[in-house]
This record gives C-alpha cells, sequence and structure tokens, in this order.
C-alpha cells in the first residue's frame, strides 16, 4: 500500500479536569510511527489523555497539533469528527440497533469526497468477519464485537488510530488472537496507533515507543528498547527484568525454529506465526545464566555470546548484569551476588549468556 | 347529538378533547425532546432546578397552573400583545388555541420524563464513537441517540395524549366552558352531573375509563417489549 511515508508529530500540552482528577500533560511530541503505547497504572490518566486527543470532551484545554493541523488551542478546539481519527472503545461500543454491516458502514457513508475508504472485502476479510456481516451485534462475542470496532474504525483509513485497552474485556485465548491481528494490521495498513494498556506484555510485543503515565503526568517517552534497557523500568512486574530481543526467523531444522540476530541464533520449539520474517522474543533476566566459556556439554542449547555494559546490585543479594549482544540488543541476566563474585565479573568483560527458555512475546 | 345505548350525548366535546390532545402531543414531542436532551446532557447542579420546573405540574393543583396561565395569557397582557406584532387576531384565554397552551404546560413533564430518562440511558460512549465516524451532532442525535430511545418517544407521545385527555382544572380555569370550543370531556361530565343528567355521565365516564385502562395496558405492553429489545 503506498503511503507517504514521513511520520508527523502529535505535540502540544493538554489540560483537563473531570471531578477530581486532573490530567496536566505537560509537553509532549510524540511521532506518530507504529505502535505508541500509554501506558501506566489504572487512575494514571491514560484515558483522559486519549481523550483530550481525540477531541472528545469538551472541557479540554491547552494546546495540541498534529502535523500542520491545529486541533486545540486554549477553549478553541477542533471538532473530533474534523481530525480524521479512528477510535477503538475498551468495550467495542458498537451500535446495538445496527447489524455489523451498518455498523462498518456508518462511518463510510460519513467521509468527505476526496477520502476514499479502504476497499470493505479487503479489511473485512483480514479482520475475519466476513460471515457475520448481516448479525445484529448483540450476537457476537467479545472477541467478535472487538474485531468489527477494528475494522469499522480502518475501514476509514484514519491519520492516527486510538485504541484504549482493546484487549482487557477479552478472555486469554482471544486477547492472543487479537494481539496478532492488531500487530498484522498495524505492519499492513502503517497507520499510527495510540495504544493504551497496562499490561506489560501488550507492551513488549506491540510498541515502538512507550509514553508513561502518572498521575495525570505524562513521566517519560522512550522507545521499547530504551524503556527496557533500565532496571527500574515500569514495564517489569512481580517477574523480574525482561529482555525483548527481535529478530529474523527461519526454516524449521530439526524440530526447532531459529531466530537469527546477528551473528546470535535462538532455537525456537515453537514458533506460530510461521508467515512473519521478524520476530520478538521475550527473555526473563533470572531465565539467563552466565558462562565465561561457551559451554558444549550442556543441554541448554541457546548460547549467546555477549559483553557486559552495567552490573546493578538487587535486593536479596542479587545481581542484575546487562549485557550487549554483538548486534547491540541488550539483555538482561540475573545472578546472585555470589555468583557475580566467583566469576569475578566486571564491566566490558566478554562472555557467553545461557537462556534456559524463551518465548515469542504474546 | 348521536344516542350511544339509546342515551343522546353531543359527539363535539369527544372530538374537540382528541383534537387538543393530538395537537399538545405533538408540540410536547417537539418541544420537548431539545428540552429532555438538553437536560439528560447537563451535568451541572441547574438541572436539579430543572427537573423541579419541569415536574412542577405533577404537583401543583391544575388550578393554581391554570390561574397563572388565565393572567399571562389574558388578551392585554405581554404576551398576547406581543403575538398581535405578528398578526395573530383572537385570543388566547377561552379559546381552543388557549387549551392547547395550557395543556402543553400542564402536561409537560409526562412528555419530556420519559424522554430525559431513555436519552440518559444512550450510552455516552456511543455517541463518542459516532463523533470518531465524523457524525456531527445532530447526525448523532437521529441516528443514534433517537433509535435507542424510540420507547422513550413512544411513552412520551401516550402519557401526552392519555394525560391530556383527563385535564379538568386547567381547562376549566382557562378554557372555561364555551360549547363547542373550549367543552371537553371531562368538564361535559361535570355539567352532566351538574344537571343530573347522570345517564350520560355514566356514558362518558365508562368511556374514560375503558380509554385509560387502554392506554395505560399499551404503555406497560411497549415498556416490557422494547424494554427487552433496545439496550
Amino acid at each position: 500500500m503506498m503511503t507517504e511515508q514521513t511520520t508527523h508529530y502529535l505535540r502540544g500540552r493538554l489540560q483537563l479536569e473531570l471531578g477530581n482528577f486532573k490530567l496536566e500533560s505537560g509537553e509532549f511530541n510524540l511521532p506518530m510511527q507504529g505502535v505508541t503505547v500509554l501506558f501506566g497504572r489504572s487512575g494514571s490518566g491514560k484515558s483522559t489523555l486519549l481523550r483530550a486527543i481525540s477531541g472528545l470532551d469538551k472541557n479540554t484545554r491547552g494546546e495540541l497539533s498534529f502535523g500542520d493541523e491545529l486541533w486545540q488551542r486554549g477553549k478553541k478546539s477542533l471538532a473530533t469528527q474534523k481530525r480524521h481519527i479512528g477510535f477503538v472503545f475498551q468495550d467495542a461500543a458498537l451500535f446495538p440497533h445496527m447489524t455489523v454491516r451498518q455498523n462498518l458502514l456508518y462511518g463510510v457513508k460519513r467521509l468527505p469526497k476526496g477520502i476514499e475508504a479502504a476497499d470493505f472485502d479487503e479489511i473485512v476479510g483480514r479482520v475475519g468477519i466476513a460471515d457475520k456481516l448481516d448479525r445484529g451485534v448483540n450476537f457476537l462475542s467479545g472477541g467478535e464485537k472487538q474485531r468489527v470496532a477494528i475494522a469499522r474504525a480502518l475501514l476509514l483509513r484514519p491519520q492516527i488510530l486510538c485504541m484504549d485497552e482493546p484487549l482487557s474485556a477479552l478472555d486469554w485465548r482471544s486477547k492472543a488472537e487479537m494481539l496478532t491481528l492488531i500487530e498484522e494490521l498495524v505492519a499492513a495498513y502503517q497507520i499510527p496507533v495510540l495504544y493504551i494498556t497496562h499490561a506489560p506484555a501488550e507492551v513488549e510485543r506491540l510498541a515502538q515507543n512507550i509514553v508513561f503515565m502518572k498521575a495525570g503526568r505524562i513521566e517519560r517517552v522512550e522507545s521499547l528498547q530504551e524503556a527496557l534497557s533500565r532496571a527500574d523500568s515500569p514495564l517489569f512486574d512481580d517477574e523480574g527484568a525482561v529482555s525483548v530481543l527481535q529478530g529474523r526467523i527461519e526454516s524449521e531444522e530439526r524440530g526447532l525454529h531459529p531466530v537469527v540476530f546477528g551473528e546470535n541464533r535462538l532455537w525456537l520449539s515453537e514458533a506460530s506465526t510461521a508467515d512473519k520474517k521478524t520476530v520478538r522474543v521475550r527473555v526473563l533476566a533470572k531465565d539467563v545464566s552466565l558462562s565465561l566459556s561457551d559451554p558444549e556439554h550442556l543441554s541448554i542449547i541457546n548460547h549467546l555470546s555477549a559483553k557486559i555494559l552495567e552490573l546493578i546490585p538487587e535486593k536479596k543479594h542479587r545481581m542484575l548484569v546487562r549485557l550487549q549482544l554483538n548486534d547491540g540488543q541488550k539483555l538482561f541476566a540475573e545472578i546472585t551476588q555470589f555468583s557475580a563474585e566467583r566469576l569475578g565479573l566486571e564491566v566490558g568483560q566478554e562472555l557467553f549468556a545461557l537462556i534456559k527458555s524463551v518465548a515469542l512475546t504474546e | 347529538m348521536v344516542e350511544i345505548f339509546g342515551i343522546a350525548v353531543s359527539m363535539d366535546p369527544i372530538w374537540l378533547t382528541l383534537e387538543v390532545a393530538g395537537w399538545t402531543t405533538l408540540i410536547l414531542l417537539l418541544l420537548g425532546t431539545p428540552l429532555a436532551w438538553w437536560m439528560a446532557r447537563l451535568q451541572s447542579s441547574s438541572k436539579i432546578v430543572l427537573e423541579a420546573l419541569v415536574a412542577l405540574p405533577l404537583v401543583l393543583p391544575p388550578t393554581v397552573l391554570g390561574f397563572y396561565l388565565l393572567i399571562i395569557l389574558n388578551p392585554n397582557g405581554y404576551v398576547t400583545e406581543f403575538l398581535r406584532l405578528f398578526g395573530f387576531e383572537g385570543q388566547l384565554t377561552f379559546s381552543k388555541t388557549g387549551l392547547i397552551v395550557g395543556s402543553v404546560f400542564y402536561s409537560l413533564p409526562f412528555a419530556v420524563q420519559p424522554l430525559m430518562h431513555a436519552f440518559e440511558a444512550v450510552p455516552q460512549k456511543l455517541l463518542d464513537a459516532a463523533a470518531t465516524m465524523r457524525a456531527n451532532a445532530f447526525d448523532r442525535f437521529f441516528t443514534i441517540a433517537m433509535p435507542l430511545s424510540q420507547r422513550g418517544f413512544l411513552v412520551a407521545a401516550t402519557l401526552t395524549f392519555a394525560h391530556t385527555i383527563g385535564e379538568f382544572g386547567v381547562v376549566l380555569m382557562l378554557g372555561g366552558n364555551v360549547p363547542g370550543e373550549t367543552r371537553m370531556v371531562s368538564i361535559d361530565i361535570f355539567d352532566h352531573v351538574e344537571s343530573l343528567e347522570y345517564d350520560q355521565a355514566h356514558l362518558l365516564s365508562a368511556m374514560m375509563l375503558i380509554f385509560s385502562l387502554c392506554v395505560l395496558m399499551l404503555v406497560y405492553a411497549l415498556n416490557r417489549r422494547f424494554g427487552v429489545k433496545v439496550g
């Protein structure tokens, strides 16, 4: 699909008061490219910021521009219906008095001349709702509703697609399917996405950039790699530090799927997404061990050569070791301080990282 | 005069009543809809005042309402003078027009309250979703809010019509008892009783009773049927 590849920036600062809650975003300047995740605990103001950006709340104040379009200045704001955005709500927000088809065409009928809707059959097929077009929306499952909602937004070919926790109302199986779908759609249509979630797994899978929010403010904006290279990253939950490696998947060998990064390769036992070339692999720091030499007599088959960038002492006599792989990607290993001393680890040292288990992100 | 079961009654009050109730319902749906929509979306504390004002005719003795309307609409009052500027002739009191104006006030809560409750039940999210699909405020109202509130409209129309048919106090104060012009069924019954014409009073009362019962059954049936379907 041919689209101009210039990246537009969403920039400004927004204020919005809702009862006791106050959004005071602070200055931001977000490149609208790939998926930008708004991340934070519930109550941190993610949804409020997204509503303010979409122009859905009349009490929004501040400044906002997208590319060279002015969306908000002081009290004046461009109406939502003129911003050319798509919005997927938490629980789909389908119109209950219409069929699936009528829902899908609602926006298409209202497109101004000069803007063409996306190909109906193609989107409907890709999203997987072609056989449900004439159903009433109350007869759809949660996952199907969300698919319709996504198709409904995509048909308008929006400049930005906003998604407010689109997976939170789904069971785990639909969640996994929807994540795969969203990933494919983002790649296929090249529409910038603003995506709200509080689930680190979704961030690791989709994000290009992350907007961390806390108490109604934007705390910082980082790329996924930057966010994951901090030992105190808010993305780390009770499983501890996590690394996400991006690599190329190659064809199956001896029942295993190799993923190649630089000179290194990892062996995955399962790879469901056979049609994808680039994959993201999620590695828990506590599943990574270190060895000074390349061990051959070992059941662990994933060995990566790496260099120590940083040694970060943690609680409970643990040590977090930040490594750089030879293609530049970063990897965390969590070991005991006792082991670190025994091996005499120091910054700059070359060694091998042994990975007990890896999983494709999902 | 028509004979029903051998009792001679004048049909004029019945036709007049239906006409006044019809106009009142139409006017109230047209005026009550924007008012109810505005009130349903209002979040400030002024909503309480508005709700109380709209509900006033429910608790006020109809004579009080009728009395004030009589004062406001009197032939030498500001309202009538103002209307004369636009070529209005005749008067608002003791006329059919006056009856309709009075009925609009008297039946206001019966139109506005069901509409307001129906509008309040329309999820804001659906309107937001429509806005992101380029529907402007009018478009959103007509394509999302109204179809989802059809039960509210049906209930509002039926209750307004039925309630107007049963009004007495306001009609008497504002319209008086001019045969063929302002004598509605309820007043006709009163007249018959006063003149000890119990047969006619019986007949008209029975008709009103049956009519009211049918209307209420219709309202509850609509409530049940559409209550399940929408939402």
